[in-house]
């Protein structure tokens, strides 16, 4: 670890100041369980930290007028523990299966979207991309963790937020502010990851000086005659901390049984969270069934091209779809 | 006066031996008051870190450690390769900094890393290839282990014959790969010179053997080392030797003047402290129809790194011996980390490449697993066929196999269920050990004994035989142990200390404790002292109250008692071999290739048992190490990069309590075992898990995922080529 500033701003406008000098090399400290891990492993070198945790606006969740806003400094334990939240079933459940007290106490959602790949050969020192004279280590190496689906590269990681494809399902949009002192944006969260195509790129579509704020989640009626309904199935090797073989996560807008809307995201499939419309079209108009459930999940995973070594998630990534469309409808029974 | 014989009490006489007592450390060990080797930071100790290779085999060419000479903080270094020097694994040392904090100690060794060159040369790391490994010129023919009853003069024509009248023959390729020594505290040295005087603070399984090593490689006398080791995070055989860091850590406490502590990094104890060897086999075995096995066939290869080697062929086929066998080893020699034993070497490759092999053979002929282990009982070469069938009947009652057990893949749904069985043997001998217990006037009692305690419950073990002798509370004696100042003792690997030590310390608390008897003789008149027994604080003679233990030893004078006891001997108070039997039933889930262990049953004979509770958590802990290698736990190596690409405990997956199930260790203790004397258990209870495991998965769904751990690819892709 190099030795850098350290920078507490109390307001978010502060924070963007913060974080645009040195020329934007700069890192936003949330719950710090990854950013250590990254600055130990000099993975990255910013000359600033900004510790976003002291900043009231981006704590907690609230209500506005159309939904939810969820601070990005919210803890997995605020997500847990809000009655607010308890419509968004699949946001409950990620937050539930990360398993560890420690992770949930610290962890924050913000930190969860930005968080970089857990890709070996990114985390030994290869670069982002993990490459040797510009040829992809994972193409034909190790890759068993690596991406089934958006993996013609350079890019072959998968995109490390558990969250993230449950909120896409939900329709959520992201808030950024930043790199000028009052620029703020709101944009649908799927827009926001990037699959890199040169090591110039990142994971997401943040410019340095840029952060998260917050979360929005649009509102949930209850008495609205289509019913959502949601659930999130993430395959762990372990019951303990780990992260997902794959995952899936759907919404399911529900009215006398039959899907009326329907959105299916998987995740750690592709360097970037993965949208399966196919999916999602195999459920519209219908009843779910177990059948049903199938044929989705079997849509979803149609078009994967595994890597020489991870041919197995295409099998996880289907289940997983299965499951949550099952959990989603109270069907599930494995 | 009757013969004074060295012996364990009557089983319904012992106040202690036997029940179910909490270790004597466990109040300081969870409260932090237990100070392990990384706690030692006397004044002004100096903290070190280390510069490591990232090439799996290369040429040292330039480093020069003269620019960290003048950085902040920076007081001693040690260069462990010189130029020119071969690399020849990911991970190993090149140089370690030394100063008064880490960060400066880090910084240090980032200017290293900025400086460092290497000329790269080829790598071999596939430790699975044989074919590319051959190619490669790292191929070893080992040794061939032949036997034939069908034809004695020519061996090869015996067991030809054999296989060509058997009823079936299975053929199979089965494997464990290679893992890591993974004790929960690392390798690490604290150093201090005292003048001439070394002082070493360190986690090792061998107080009294490591300051020669020291001596050795400072080129100071043995008499000027002392090695302390109060407590210990696990050894399991990795942690024998003085070894290059703990020797560099001496140097640059002797360049700086000052204390130094070094200590690995998880990612530099995963590439460099010691794995087990791996273990993949084509095996091929003729069975009668009544499951009986006539003949074996195997060739198997492996690594234990670049020296090749790997899983001892004469041990092969394990615990089992065949009428008829050939068994031929290969070694692959890999740029990867040296091994260094791994609890119970190499047991679990051998039973986990022996049992599921025998297990398929029970498939294929439409068997029960458990009457085809039984039938070939008459084959185990350790002479214990009984209670290996009284442990299998034990075990199957707990487990419920009868009513459990079906076919091999005959169930429905994604989520299959099914049962394993394997079973094992291990020497656990006494080893080697002298001490000295001490009987004070005032009635307290302490022990001497250069032996450690690396977890096991060594401290423990030896107060229950001091205070069972002497009719003492556990409180009332103090154990000393963990020493190189103390009488030397064995190092504790291949479970010889629970033996060694409890013999010696048996031996010479009856030999005081006889000496007593002689003064309360004389002191209160009695006629023999064959009645007299120290029970409850007191001496009794017949039962009869005669004095306490305190007026007893008051009878000594000033001096306190000395007594030396020694082992090895031949007097039945320690003995060797044990047996052990486990069973465990499993799901699988078919549609995520994940495994999860509902009920593992052990159950382990190891002589007499001292404490009833360590020794179940000697069998608990194995079982959830036994789970961990079955189902997770790998070292991956790249092949392009030649790297250990998952030496991180995010990758490096170890289970967490939910991955480990119900584990039930049923210790079997029946009079003839109690009878034998105290025999070692730490490893036994870790060397069935792989095969047993394994063999739960194939009876859930049907097929052999071949190759260990059995994590969610591998079943997956074994049940995707079973389609195929
Ligand atoms: C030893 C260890 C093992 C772990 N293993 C697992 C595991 O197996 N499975 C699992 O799910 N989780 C695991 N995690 C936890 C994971 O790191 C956290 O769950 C969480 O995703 C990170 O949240 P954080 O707030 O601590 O993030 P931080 O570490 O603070 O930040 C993560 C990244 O996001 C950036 N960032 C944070 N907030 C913002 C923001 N508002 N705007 C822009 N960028 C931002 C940071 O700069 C950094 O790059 C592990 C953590 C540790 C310490």
């Amino acid at each position: 670890m190099i030795n850098f500033e350290y920078a507490q701003p109390r307001t978010e406008a502060e924070a963007v100041e913060f974080l645009q000098s040195h020329g934007g090399q700069t890192a936003v400290l949330a719950g710090g369980t990854d950013l250590f891990n990254l600055l130990r492993s000099d993975l990255i070198a910013p000359k600033r930290v900004v510790d976003i945790k002291r900043i009231d606006s981006l704590k907690g969740i609230q209500q506005v007028s159309d939904g939810l806003l969820i601070g990005a400094a919210t803890t997995l334990d605020e997500i847990l523990a809000s009655p607010l939240l308890s419509p968004y079933h699949s946001l409950r459940q990620i937050a539930d299966a990360h398993h560890s007290m420690q992770i949930q106490a610290m962890g924050t959602v913000g930190g969860d979207l930005c968080h970089l790949p857990n890709c070996w050969y990114f985390r030994n020192g290869y670069g982002l991309l993990g490459t040797v004279n510009g040829e992809s280590l994972a193409a034909d190496g190790r890759n068993q963790f690596h991406a089934i689906f958006g993996n013609r590269g350079p890019a072959m990681f998968v995109s490390a937020s558990r969250f993230a494809p449950a909120l896409i399902a939900w329709g959520a949009k992201v808030r950024l502010v930043g790199p000028a002192p009052d620029q703020v944006e709101l944009m649908p969260l799927e827009y926001f990851y990037v699959n890199p195509k040169t090591d110039k790129q990142s994971v997401t579509v943040l410019q340095p000086g840029q952060f998260v704020t917050h979360v929005w989640l649009p509102a949930v009626e209850p008495t609205s005659p289509v019913e959502q309904l949601s659930a999130a199935y993430e395959v762990l090797q372990l019951e303990g901390l780990d992260w997902p073989l794959a995952s899936a996560a759907v919404t399911l807008g529900v009215s006398a049984g039959i899907v009326r809307e329907a959105q299916v995201v998987l995740g750690h499939v592709a360097p970037t969270p993965w949208v399966s419309l196919d999916a999602a079209t195999v459920l519209m108009g219908r009843e779910v069934t177990v059948e049903l459930a199938e044929s989705a999940a079997e849509a979803a995973v149609a078009h994967a091209t595994p890597l020489s070594e991870n041919d197995y998630k295409v099998s996880i990534a289907r289940a997983a779809v299965k499951r949550a469309i099952l959990k989603a409808v109270d069907m599930l029974n494995v | 006066m009757a013969e004074r014989k060295f012996g364990w009490g009557s089983r319904k006489d012992n106040a202690l031996i036997g029940k179910d007592i909490q270790r004597i450390d466990g109040v300081v060990k969870c409260s932090g008051k237990a100070k392990y080797t990384a706690d030692f930071a006397t004044p002004g100790t100096l903290i070190a870190r280390l510069l490591t290779c990232k090439h799996a085999h290369a040429k040292l060419s330039a480093l020069d450690l003269a620019i960290v000479e003048k950085m902040p903080g920076v007081k001693a270094w040690h260069q462990f390769k010189e130029i020119g020097a071969e690399i020849k694994w990911d991970g190993e040392l090149i140089a370690a900094v030394a100063a008064e904090r880490a960060d400066q100690a880090e910084d240090a060794i980032k200017a290293l890393e900025k400086v460092v060159k290497y000329e790269v040369l080829e790598h071999f790391v596939d430790e699975a290839d044989k074919a590319g490994a051959e190619a490669a010129k790292r191929l070893q023919k080992l040794g061939r282990n032949a036997r034939s009853e069908a034809n004695k003069d020519d061996v090869d024509a015996g067991v030809k014959k054999a296989f060509a009248d058997a009823k079936v023959v299975h053929k199979g390729t089965y494997g464990i790969v290679t893992i890591s020594h993974m004790c929960l505290e690392p390798h690490g040295t604290h150093a201090e010179w005292k003048g001439d005087d070394l002082d070493i603070h360190m986690s090792t399984q061998a107080v009294s053997t490591t300051p020669a090593q020291f001596a050795e490689g400072l080129e100071i006398e043995m008499s000027n080392v002392t090695v302390t080791a109060d407590y210990e995070g696990g050894g399991f055989g990795s942690k024998f030797a003085a070894e290059e860091w703990g020797l560099a850590t001496a140097k640059m406490a002797k360049q700086a003047g000052k204390p130094v502590r070094l200590m690995l990094d998880r990612a530099t104890e995963l590439k460099v402290a010691g794995t087990r060897p791996s273990g993949f086999a084509e095996i091929s075995i003729g069975a009668a129809a009544d499951g009986t096995i006539v003949a074996w066939d195997s060739v198997h290869w492996g690594t234990a790194g670049i020296a090749g080697g790997g899983v001892d062929v004469t041990k092969l086929p394990y615990v089992f011996d065949f009428p008829n066998r050939i068994s031929q080893q290969y070694g692959l020699m890999c740029n990867t980390g040296p091994n260094k034993a791994w609890r119970a070497p190499p047991h679990p490759q051998l039973c986990a490449l022996t049992m599921t092999a025998m297990d398929d053979v029970a498939a294929k002929l439409g068997m029960d697993s458990y009457d085809l282990f039984l039938k070939n009982l008459s084959a185990v070469t350790n002479g214990r066929e009984a209670v290996y069938a009284d442990q299998m009947r034990i075990a199957a009652k707990e487990i419920d196999w009868k009513a459990k057990w079906h076919k091999h893949g005959d169930t429905k749904g994604p989520v299959k269920r099914g049962l394993g069985m394997a079973l094992h043997t291990w020497g656990g001998g006494a080893g080697a050990c002298k001490c000295t217990v001490k009987i004070h006037p005032d009635g307290s009692v302490e022990s001497f004994v250069g032996s450690q305690d690396i977890g096991t419950g060594t401290r423990t073990v030896i107060s229950i035989v001091l205070a069972e002798t002497f009719g003492l509370p556990i409180t009332g004696v103090k154990v000393n142990l963990g020493s190189s100042k103390y009488p030397a003792s064995a190092p504790s690997g291949g479970s010889i200390t629970v033996g060694g030590v409890s013999g010696a310390h048996r031996r010479a608390a009856q030999t005081a404790l006889w000496q007593i008897f002689d003064k309360v003789q004389v002191k209160y008149g009695l006629e023999s002292t064959d009645g007299l027994n120290a029970k409850d604080g007191s001496i009794l003679n017949g039962g009869d109250k005669v004095c306490t233990w305190k007026e007893a030893c008051s009878l000594l004078g000033k001096m306190p008692l000395e007594v030396e006891g020694t082992g090895p001997k031949d007097d039945k108070l320690t003995s060797a071999v044990v047996g052990g039997v486990q069973m465990a039933d499993v799901s699988v889930d078919t549609e995520t290739g994940i495994v999860r262990v509902h009920k593992f049953v052990s159950v382990q004979d190891c002589g007499l048992i001292i404490d009833e509770l360590t020794a179940r958590s000697q069998v608990t802990g194995a079982l959830t190490m036994g789970i961990a290698y079955s189902l997770s736990e790998e070292r991956i190596m790249d092949n392009k990069t030649g790297r250990y690409i998952n030496s991180d405990l995010q990758n490096y997956k170890l289970p967490r309590i939910g991955d480990i199930g119900e584990l039930v260790a049923i210790m079997y203790q029946p009079d003839s075992e109690y009878n034998r004397g105290v025999i070692g258990l730490g490893e036994p209870p870790v060397i069935s898990p792989g095969a047993c495991l394994s063999n739960a998965v194939a009876n859930a769904i049907g097929v052999r995922v071949p190759v260990i751990p059995l994590t969610p690819k591998r079943v997956l892709d074994a049940l995707k080529g079973a389609r195929a």
